[in-house]
């Protein structure tokens, strides 16, 4: 890695001190995104929509707000954002990923983007996503597959930057933005931060508002946002959550100064180590990764204490009753009459069909098909709520561990990021299984993160996760902290994609100093 | 449930037959904004004028329940003296239709808000008792309009999200007749309570009715359900058709097809809609958008205390109060309007007097004019007024009336009507005398025929009154002739 690199390459918070400093402009930093969009997208393919005149304009309103006084810079000012296209943003195409919202462009912009406007964000575009966030891989968008900016050592081979944030993912690892809006119903954040070597959290369901994003499973889904730091996930957090009288499910309680927190003093801490996720055939290296994160936290302090989650090998299949049951009736409501895609039909039922079989794709079908017949008359005891007492057997074995630990850690994914296409004729199961350690988190409304742990053999991204009591999102993110701070952030990798595409002429790219991330490390040991 | 009077009973080929109905009633909520979203929830407006993001199902919108609807529903079970139930929990029903944007219906299946209750129904010879199985919220769904264009359908959504109350009775109505009066009663009780305006033509209030028949003392047979009957006289033809077409079909040797029916207004007819093999698996689940509806014991009271009179209570009220007859009180309690009225003109007045008046000849004048009471063309004031002119011996019923006509065509106060047109009553027995003297005079061949048959009295009453202008007063009259034609007071 050089020693200079390019803004678009700090961290958020690093951007923002530099922003009231009045080192850099929200309108380089923002020209440097677009320029590296530019001239990475046609590889990466992580944004379907590039809003270039309404980031400059942002830019250049949040420039004359940080030109005057630092009381009238926001908590996001002049920040350039991906947003993924779950959230509806005003006047601004939002897809979902599928084709049967075709060219929707919604007339309201959903609460956690609005959030960020109101702290002062500038907006990229939108990122690519699985279809309707029904995916581990984002390989079932309509819109194209989005491509990891990592590679294995010596490899030319594309990987999958995780799903269904892949879009987010992708960007924030690449530095296309400074950091992007994601959401997680099973693991869509998580997963697809441990594959690209970010950092992503999904706080407890309830703290960031839904009113405005594309609903999947809506007992399951919550916003959050994935980062190239744990601060930088701190700052974006504090921005998007907010109760909202506009979501039923949105939760008043206040959420304390998460950047603040990080700074507490983390020894005595207690750090549970659930037995159940020692899955069979889990990967020497995933082990290896898990024990280092056991050892970290050890040295740091914190007491290790062996846990149990006894109904956790039953969240995968309850998550997959769950999840489609509640999309198949979300999903109803795409049926050619009102907005998105409308193929016409003899009478009205063929109308439905026929916009409906060339609207969604194979995964959002099965999903569909998978969740009406568990609601069907004579299955839905049998299934649906059977999940769902399932789902409270896994709320109850947390909050058992929550008596005598603060944080769960466990590895985020069974594996690193897999090649583009490679699970194209394997059985959809062995997709969900990408998921194993995250549903839990979903089912039980728990805040979880995946911080960076190391890479693997092969030069791969793997994460750790780590899950909160409800509400505790400060020591979450606490406890990432020390994390990140033995492991050191992930640098951006070289930029293979870059190669290919045309550099962006005109402006010159101002360079700074890089953090030093072995500096870094040395200052914690102090 | 008492036996089935003989009157209900319906005689087929092979006997009488009891006719088995209950009824889902569906009631608009009387509320500004629809229930989980705040577009209006007003009737009629332009096509989609009343819609929001929410309404129309858009990406991402989320519904927010109206407080309003939920006190309305509170306030509803109340009325109908019913178990609320602390805890309900909204479902949806999911079925495609392009009037229904979410592709489900928000509605409450499992936990409804709202249990148990009665309502008492009185008819003329008799009254009896409907349970009510529950009451619970849910959406109207939009209107397809399939009129307006040759080779499209359009959709107005105005309607949709709009908070319907769905009233389960139980099977507990025995005939046509009882079926009207059960929903007529319901209107009352929802239209004191201001839960619902009772507008069946603007469809605010619609019923389900389910119809079965049986012999006597046989189980339930199966039953038919006729859909969306929108007039209580509607109600009553649906009942008597499909109670002898259903009687029909079994004396015939079939067996009824448990099935959703239409009822065709033009024929009088039900006709089959879809059978119980067609219908829809709904896939009741609980909404995952909506929080459990939780409402706390004093909410409940406080709704409670400041709920209106009901109709029960103040018919038995007006009974104690006014000495009124079940039938009158009945009839006076009949809407809110009517009972505020007629105790605006009893209060310190004869109150049998004021309610002869009421349902007599205001009623009548309000018939014949067209007009509700709420915008009467008689006042309260204007007809107490009256009261008193007649209980004072002022003016006589007879005279009243006159003044009755003159008020309703011209306005005015009765007193002074009666003093600007000299319809005072003569009182002053001197001047009566003289007309009486004089008509016993001229009609001798009468005065003689009354000696043998006193009822004939009732002429020269007739004949005094005629030369008086209907001035003089009855009473006076009477006893002076009597005592002038020696005819005995009848005992």
């Amino acid at each position: 890695m050089s020693n200079t690199m390019s803004l678009n390459e700090l961290t958020l918070s690093e951007a923002r001190d530099k922003l009231r400093a009045k080192e850099i402009t929200a309108t380089e930093l923002t020209e440097a995104c677009l320029s590296a969009i530019e001239a990475g997208n046609d590889a990466l393919k992580a944004y379907l929509v590039v809003t270039a005149d309404k980031a400059l304009e942002q830019a250049k309103r949040s420039d004359e707000r940080l030109a005057k006084t630092s009381k009238d810079a926001r908590a996001l000012e002049g920040i350039p954002l991906g947003i993924k296209d779950l959230f509806c943003t005003d006047g601004i195409r939002t897809t979902a990923g599928s084709h049967i919202l075709g060219n929707f462009e919604p007339p309201y912009e959903s609460t956690v983007t609005q959030n960020l406007w109101d702290a002062g964000a500038v907006m990229l575009g939108k990122l690519n996503m699985d279809e309707f966030a029904m995916g581990s891989s984002t390989e079932t968008s309509y819109y194209g597959q989005t491509v990891n900016p990592w590679r294995a050592k010596g490899s030319t081979e594309n990987l999958v930057p995780g799903g269904s944030s892949g879009g987010s993912s992708s960007a924030v690892a690449a530095g296309l933005c400074m950091a992007a809006t994601a959401s997680d119903t099973g693991g869509s954040i998580r997963q697809p931060a441990a594959f690209t070597g970010t950092v992503g959290i999904k706080p407890t369901y309830g703290r960031c508002s839904r009113y405005g994003m594309v609903a999947f499973a809506s007992s399951l889904d919550q916003a959050g946002p994935i980062t190239r730091s744990i601060k930088d996930a701190a700052l974006m957090l504090q921005a998007m959550a907010s109760y909202d009288l506009k979501d039923s499910t949105s939760v008043d309680r206040p959420l304390p100064d998460l950047e603040k927190a990080l700074t507490q003093k983390f020894k005595g801490l207690r750090i549970g180590v659930p037995k159940e996720y020692r899955v069979d055939g889990m990967s020497k290296e995933i082990e290896a990764l898990w024990e280092k994160g056991i050892d970290i936290y050890r040295q740091a302090g914190a007491e290790i204490v062996d846990i149990s989650l006894p109904h956790t090998h039953a969240a995968l299949p309850a998550y997959y009753i769950v999840a489609p049951a509640e999309a198949s009736s979300n999903l109803a409501r795409y049926d050619g009459v009102r907005y998105g895609l409308r193929e016409n039909g003899r009478d009205i039922v063929d109308m439905y069909e026929e916009t409906r079989s060339h609207g969604f794709g194979a995964e959002v079908k099965r999903r569909i098909l998978i969740g009406t017949y568990v609601l069907s008359a004579g299955y839905y005891d049998a299934y649906y709520l059977k999940a769902q007492k399932v789902r409270s057997l896994i709320k109850r074995d947390f909050d058992d561990a929550f008596e005598t630990v603060d944080v769960v850690l466990t590895p985020t994914t069974p594996t690193p990021a897999f090649g583009l296409g490679s699970k194209k004729d394997a059985d959809p199961v062995e997709m969900y299984l990408n998921d194993i350690f995250t549903v839990t988190v979903n089912m039980a409304g728990l805040p979880g993160l995946s911080v960076p742990g190391g890479l693997s053999a092969e030069g791969l991204p793997l994460g750790l996760q780590l899950i909160g009591k409800p509400f505790d999102e400060a020591t979450v993110l606490r406890a990432g902290q020390v994390i990140e701070d033995a492991v050191g952030r992930m640098p951006i990798p070289d930029a293979w994609w870059a190669g290919a595409a045309s550099k962006p002429a005109g402006k010159a790219k101002k360079k700074v100093e890089a953090a030093d991330a072995p500096e870094k490390k040395a200052k914690r040991k102090k | 449930m008492a036996d089935t009077r003989k009157e209900n009973l319906i005689d087929g080929a092979t006997g009488p037959w009891e006719v088995i109905v209950g009824m889902e009633v569906h009631a608009q909520v009387l509320s500004n904004a629809k229930l989980f979203s705040g577009a209006s929830a007003a009737f009629g407006g332009e096509p989609n004028s009343h819609v929001s993001l929410v309404d129309a199902a858009m990406p991402g919108m989320l519904p927010v329940i109206n407080v309003e609807c939920v006190k309305q529903a509170i306030r509803t079970g109340l009325g109908l003296k019913a178990q609320i139930n602390r805890r309900s929990v909204f479902d949806r029903k999911n079925y495609f239709y392009p009037d229904l944007p979410q592709g489900y219906q928000i509605s409450q299946f499992k936990f409804p808000i709202v249990g148990e209750g009665i309502v008492t129904v009185d008819l003329k010879d008799y009254s009896f008792d409907v349970g009510i199985e529950r009451l619970h919220l849910e959406q109207d769904a939009g209107k397809s309009l399939h009129d307006q264009d040759p080779d499209h359908s359009y959709v107005d959504l105005n309607r949709s999200g709009v908070a319907l109350m769905e009233i389960v009775s139980k099977p507990d109505i025995r005939s046509s007749e009882e079926a009207k009066a059960y929903i007529t009663k319901l209107r009352t009780i929802l239209r004191y309570l201001g839960t619902c305006d009772g507008n069946m033509e603007e469809g605010s209030l619609r019923a389900d009715v389910n119809v079965s028949v049986r012999k006597q003392g046989a189980p339930l047979g199966t039953r038919c359900e006729i859909k969306n009957v929108n007039s209580i006289r509607f109600i009553g033809q649906a009942i008597e058709y499909e109670a002898r077409r259903q009687i029909d079909v079994i004396e015939d040797g079939g067996t009824i097809k448990q099935e959703t029916r239409l009822f065709d207004a033009k024929s009088g007819k039900t006709r089959s809609m879809r059978s119980k093999e067609e219908a829809h698996d709904y896939r009741y689940f609980p909404d995952p958008d909506l929080l459990p509806l939780e409402v706390s014991e004093a909410f409940v009271e406080d709704l409670k205390t400041v709920l209106p009179e009901l109709p029960d209570e103040k018919r038995a009220r007006f009974m104690s109060d006014y000495a009124l007859s079940a039938y009158d009180a009945g009839v006076l309690i009949s809407d809110r309007a009517s009972a505020d009225f007629y105790e605006a003109v009893a209060r310190g007045r004869d109150p049998k007097l004021a309610a002869n008046w009421m349902m007599g000849d205001f009623f009548a004048a309000l018939n014949k004019t067209g007009k509700d009471i709420t915008e009467s063309p008689i006042s309260a004031a204007q007809l107490g007024e009256l009261i008193d002119l007649i209980s004072s011996d002022v003016v006589s019923g007879r005279i009243a009336k006159e003044v009755f006509e003159i008020m309703l065509e011209k306005g005015g106060m009765p007193g002074e009507i009666v003093e600007e047109r000299g319809l005072k009553q003569v009182t002053d027995t001197g001047a009566i005398e003289k007309v009486v003297d004089e008509i016993i005079a001229a009609n001798p061949k009468q005065v003689e025929q009354v000696q043998t048959k006193p009822k004939t009295l009732g002429w020269f009453v007739g004949q005094v009154m005629r030369a008086t202008g209907g001035k003089a007063n009855p009473d006076a009259v009477n006893a002076l002739l009597r005592q002038k034609l020696q005819v005995p007071e009848e005992v």
